[in-house]
């Protein structure tokens, strides 16, 4: 799909996904990286758990499918090379600390001289500009000062964030859509130009309705444990089983109809619904806001009954053949083995034969019948420096004798 | 006036609800002209959903509704009207890109199928977006993005160990599903304009969400190890928490990842004496500690609001930050610096905050317009864009093809 475009990729954690993204969608995506390697290749888990920073896995699944050369880009020479290299170059993603490309000498001014056609993405905690430019933030920070943590966890405990680094992720798919809605004014106009991404705002955009809470209601949301505050009711979405938890949401209305209907009967058909279909003789003229929370209680406590009789997997399947939404809570478990992935082909074994032996991965990011544009993960995160004599020779010219002089000096 | 990046590109959208409607809403807010198709017999679950401007009910008025649906025009439409193909056929024929979030089979079930659509406009561009895709065992699954949470183990992942997980509060999958939306229709039409070529896009809510978990699906696929919920305590930092402040439940995150930053935490905390303490000298004595420590935090944070924890942390070098409530961000210097909120007139509510995306284009700025009331464009649409004479349009409308 994007198979014509390259990117220079200087990313660490906090913006890897996105030259992922490029990479998997057929563009040429080289991570530059510092000589003693990407800060991101130290992060665990390792595989076999090693330590060392070609078996990183955080490093493996955000960098599977580009390519790596090394560069002192603070040196003369290695500032030189790495315009040379910008030159021909598309897109660039960055995610250092703002002003510390300015301070090199290769911010986006400077490089846009070199290629007007260049589109540069960079993804910092707060912005490049703006009173919090120079805070640092990792994942819990950004989510936190996004209004992401806020909203999570239980009331008798400190707010929580998900237990991954998603706000990582979040901030690299932006810088995907940025460069990709600059390389459309770019089609116009044939200018490339600066895509500035903040994570705090990434965060932010996780929330949708909570902002027109307080606009519109003056209403804080609060943290709520397993319940949540939707149509004007506080009700129950997860809920322990006989041998884990499934996500179903309890709630009415005309939303709310067809699942109660479909639930009730299932109970029924267990001889489980107690006092259930006593109670609602119709669903849809109920108006659980209208009902107090103690009666919600009681209703909860039939419902939550049946699904501690049950397994997970019963549940799901049942819920499959009813048309309920109701999900098991899986862990990673589950989602590696969960058929409908695989009954679409999502998983893909990438080769590692440094480690002999081949990794099973997430595929492709959706499906096209345009056989040209099927993303995919195209090899394996490439080992520190492994394309340096391609790109350096092949690619940019260099006599094989100029890059050994660089390799000497430490630049490449 | 400088062009907006995305102009002369046209969306049709049927998408409805959160996951759908928000790629419209990007891709209009940088120039696309977007076309959001909704009906008076069905209408969108968001439109009667709480909460409502000043608390007063009405299809126009929810911030569910106005929050996923900017800088749409909208159109009523009775798909199942017997004169509706005559009108998709207009639609289909103008649009370069048709967005859509009902069930698998449902489009084809309308005669909106991708086969369809192709005959009119071969070169057209066609997303779906569901829970669980188009094909296999579970294609025909109903359900709601808090299922998608529940299914990629970001439920199970949220909470602390010695409890129940609690999930996310809103349905995070439906927010990330339209971002990865929005790349493939970009993309999409990059290859169009060099090909000619259309294409039939296939995405799944649970795929796309994966991508995010991607190491730790390795780390179960190479080891068998299960990543667990962890409060907010991460494997490679310590501290790494969220601390009680001064105040009626305020809150404060700290992470340090770095021994320079732990370094630079000590000297803020300076009289502390613990902070001298051998066993917290190293990541690995700090994680063997961490509930002590964290203890020790607390009794300093205790102290101070979570505004003067993260200045006095931050100016240190350490990542700390202030864990704001949804009120709070409405005050945020730096959201403010980055015109986040952007003020916009809505004809029936009047003056809103809407949202703007978390990226800021140096030559492509964005604009925010309004999301549609129930049918607010359909003159223009209909008589402007697909070129109705006013008698034609009349005629389709007492026929009730517009409902």
């Amino acid at each position: 799909m994007l198979s014509p475009y390259r990117a220079l990729d200087l990313t660490d954690e906090k913006g890897l996904l996105c030259g992922k993204i490029l990479a998997d969608l057929g563009a040429d995506v080289i991570q530059v990286e510092r000589p003693g390697g990407n800060p991101a290749r130290r992060i665990p888990p390792f595989f076999e758990d090693i330590a060392d920073p070609e078996r990183s896995l955080y490093w493996f699944a955000f960098s599977a499918g580009k390519r790596s050369v090394t560069l002192n880009w603070e040196s003369e020479a290695g500032k030189d090379l790495f315009k040379r290299l910008a030159k021909t170059s598309d897109f660039i993603i960055e995610s250092f600390p703002p002003g510390y490309l300015e301070r090199m000498g290769l911010n986006y001014e400077v490089l846009a001289k070199i290629n007007p056609r260049l589109m540069m993405a960079s993804i910092t905690p707060f912005g490049q500009t703006g009173p919090f430019r120079d805070y640092k933030a990792g994942d819990l920070v950004a989510s936190a000062m996004g209004g992401m943590v806020g909203c999570t966890g239980e009331p008798d405990r400190a707010p929580v964030r998900i237990s991954a680094d998603l706000a990582y992720c979040q901030g690299g798919v932006h810088a995907a859509i940025g460069l990709l809605i600059a390389l459309s004014h770019r089609a116009a106009t044939g200018q490339g130009q600066w895509v500035d991404v903040s994570m705090q705002a990434s965060a932010v955009r996780t929330l949708h309705t909570q902002l027109p809470y307080w606009e519109y209601s003056k209403h804080i949301v609060q943290r709520s444990g397993v319940r949540r505050f939707r149509g004007g009711v506080s009700t129950q979405e997860i809920w322990p089983c006989k041998d884990g938890f499934v996500s179903w949401m309890f709630f009415g209305g005309a939303v709310g109809t067809q699942q109660m209907r479909l639930m009730v009967a299932w109970m029924e058909g267990k001889g489980m619904a107690g006092s259930l279909a006593a109670e609602v003789k119709d669903w849809a003229a109920l108006d659980l806001t209208k009902v107090s929370s103690e009666k919600i209680r009681s209703w909860e406590k039939v419902i939550g009954d049946f699904f501690l009789a049950h397994t997970q997997k019963e549940l799901y399947q049942g819920a499959l053949e009813k048309r309920i939404p109701l999900t098991p809570l899986n862990d990673m478990s589950g989602v590696v083995e969960d058929e409908q992935l695989a009954a679409r082909n999502f998983w893909v074994d990438v080769d590692h034969a440094e480690l002999r032996t081949r990794i099973r991965y997430p595929g492709f990011l959706f499906l096209t019948n345009e056989g040209n544009c099927m993303p995919k993960v195209r090899r394996r995160a490439p080992s520190l420096g492994e394309h340096n004599s391609e790109i350096y020779i092949a690619d940019l010219g260099l006599r094989e004798d100029e890059l050994k002089a660089l390799q000497r000096e430490g630049i490449v | 006036m400088e062009k907006t990046a995305l102009e002369g590109i046209k969306v049709v959208d049927f998408s409805w609800a959160f996951a759908g409607p928000f790629i419209g809403a990007y891709l209009g807010d940088y120039g696309a002209q977007v076309v959001k198709v909704e009906s008076h017999s069905r209408l969108d679950l968001t439109r009667v959903t709480a909460p409502y401007k000043d608390g007063i009910t009405g299809i126009n008025r929810s911030g569910c509704f106005l929050v996923v649906n900017n800088s749409k025009y909208g159109i009523t439409l009775n798909l199942r009207h017997p004169r509706a193909p005559e009108i998709i056929e207009k639609l289909i024929a103008w649009a370069d890109v048709v967005v859509e979030n009902f069930g698998a089979g449902v489009m084809e079930r309308l005669g909106l199928g991708y086969d369809r659509l192709k005959k009119t406009k071969p070169e057209i561009i066609m997303l779906s977006a569901t829970i669980q895709g188009q094909t296999g065992l579970h294609s025909t699954f109903a359900g709601y993005g808090w299922n998608t949470v529940a299914l990629t183990g970001i439920g199970n992942l949220t909470g602390w160990p010695d409890r129940s997980p609690v999930g996310t509060l809103q349905a995070y999958p439906d927010s990330v599903v339209p971002w990865f939306g929005v790349v493939a229709v970009l993309a999409a039409l990059d290859y169009r304009r060099r090909t000619g070529r259309g294409q039939c896009i296939d995405m799944s809510q649970y795929e796309t969400t994966c991508q995010f978990l991607a190491p730790l699906l390795l780390d179960y696929i190479a080891h068998h190890r299960v990543a667990m919920r962890a409060g907010n305590r991460c494997p490679y930092a310590a501290p790494h928490g969220v601390y009680r402040c001064r105040g009626d439940d305020r809150w404060c995150a700290i992470s340090v990842f770095t021994e320079m930053e732990w370094e630079a935490f000590c000297r803020v905390l300076g009289s502390s004496a613990w902070a001298k303490d051998e066993r917290f000298a190293s990541l690995h004595g700090r994680k063997q500690n961490e509930d002590k420590l964290e203890r020790f935090i607390e009794e300093w944070t205790a102290r101070f609001t979570p505004e003067e924890v993260m200045t006095l942390l931050q100016q240190a070098g350490v990542p700390a930050g202030v864990v704001k409530t949804n009120k709070e961000l409405f005050e945020d210097p730096q959201l403010e610096h980055r015109g986040y909120f952007q003020c916009v007139e809505h004809p029936e509510i009047g003056q809103c905050y809407q949202q703007a995306w978390p990226i800021t284009l140096s030559l492509s700025p964005l604009k925010i317009r309004p999301a549609p009331c129930l049918g607010e464009h359909n003159e223009y649409v209909y008589t402007q864009i697909l070129g109705l004479s006013d008698q034609e349009f009349i005629d389709y409308l007492d026929q009730g093809v517009f409902e």
